[in-house]
């Protein structure tokens, strides 16, 4: 049996947070568009229709694929397709970009990506 | 036939008896402070193998760059305020902006590994070397044990030129020059120069725990010798531990640039 370990830490990053706003959370439905599971960062597209219902067209980040695995994610976690609900901290610029804090997958599971406590 | 079989296994008692005697007579008078508990299980004398992860994790990832150092000199603080643009630090800038050399795949080179992303990282000693294996980027390091000296004019490396030597029974000691002056110290962007040498000290507390002290020693840089890593505690990691796969891809780095970094810094 392969011993990975679990660990229960914050996601570290090779760049700070400086360009996020740390104050805010967006809840968002979305379509997936991509699921990259790569260094530096794994990376989720998707699509999402605002208010005014103009379809944005987002890219999230979370941590590198061993962080990621150590806290349950795999490459197969999320498929194009998936009809998802994303908590996101947006960037301060207002750019269509930010850090995944949690995705609620079409089965109803819960994945945690960035801790939003954590600056 | 009894005869025959009798001497060998007495040949082969009478061998572990004197190697016993030999223990004993060489036993080391300094055993490591955590022997002396009961629940620590003693050190094994000059042996650092196996696969160590730092006890604290976010420790040995340190984002945020070394917790402290010695002043810069001018030069040094030339390079840290004006040329290096880090993603994280003190200095940090939007990680569209930043120019550490990571960004590009280029390697994290010595002592970086040390001092970022410290992630499991196995030990492996031969007849004449050390071998240090680590899972970000997976490089590996050959630290020689042969009692050579350091060359006087290496050509530059990214992980540098080591020689090594125990100290004592529980602490080896790694020299280090001829780091390439392109890697940067830390994620925080602290600079070197290639005349920076580096001293690790791996001192074995226990069975399951090392303590790695390590040493920057660069007067174009800074004031004076400073200790980048002050007993961090390094576990012993079980033997079917996976040092998984942790690569910077060129492809992969672009793309995340592309989709993520650019945007960001608009």
């Amino acid at each position: 049996m392969v011993s990975l370990l679990a660990i229960s830490v914050p996601l570290p990053a090779h760049h700070g947070a400086a360009g996020y706003d740390m104050e805010k959370q967006l809840v968002m439905k979305a379509t997936v568009t991509d699921w990259l599971w790569a260094n530096p960062h794994c990376f989720l597209k998707y699509d999402s229709t605002n208010e005014k219902g103009e379809v944005e067209h987002w890219a999230v980040e979370v941590s590198n694929p061993v962080d990621m695995t150590r806290r349950g994610w795999t490459k197969h976690s999320i498929t194009v397709g998936d009809q998802v609900t994303v908590t996101v901290r947006p960037a301060r610029n207002g750019a269509p970009v930010g850090q995944l804090l949690k995705v609620v997958l079409p089965n109803g599971q819960t994945l945690i990506g960035w801790n939003p406590t954590v600056r | 036939m009894l005869k025959q079989f009798v001497k060998p296994v007495m040949g082969f008692f009478a061998l572990l008896a004197l190697c016993s005697g030999v223990r004993a007579q060489t036993a080391s008078p300094q055993q490591p402070e955590a022997t002396k508990t009961h629940t620590a299980t003693p050190a094994p004398r000059r042996d650092l193998s196996g696969i160590w992860g730092p006890e604290d994790t976010m420790d040995g990832i340190s984002p945020r760059g070394v917790k402290s150092h010695a002043p810069f000199t001018a030069f040094g603080e030339n390079i840290a305020n004006n040329l290096y643009k880090p993603g994280d630090g003190p200095r940090r800038v939007p990680i569209g902006l930043a120019n550490d050399p990571l960004d590009g795949c280029d390697p994290a080179g010595f002592p970086r590994d040390l001092l970022f992303e410290l992630r499991p990282f196995q030990v492996v000693q031969t007849a004449n070397k050390v071998l240090m294996v680590y899972q970000y980027q997976q490089v590996w390091r050959a630290i020689w044990t042969d009692g050579r000296e350091l060359p006087k004019d290496p050509d530059p490396r990214w992980y540098g030129y080591s020689v090594g030597k125990w100290a004592d029974d529980y602490t080896f000691v790694v020299e280090t020059v001829a780091t390439d002056e392109r890697t940067w110290l830390d994620n925080a962007g602290d600079p070197h120069s290639g005349e920076m040498r580096v001293e690790e000290r791996y001192h074995r507390v226990d069975r399951d725990t090392v303590e790695l002290t390590v040493k920057i020693d660069d007067p174009k840089i800074y004031t004076e010798p400073w200790l980048a890593r002050d007993k961090l505690r390094l576990k012993l990691m079980p033997a079917n531990t996976e040092i998984m796969e942790m690569i910077c891809a060129p492809s992969e780095a672009e793309e995340y640039k592309k989709s993520m970094a650019n945007p960001l810094s608009k």
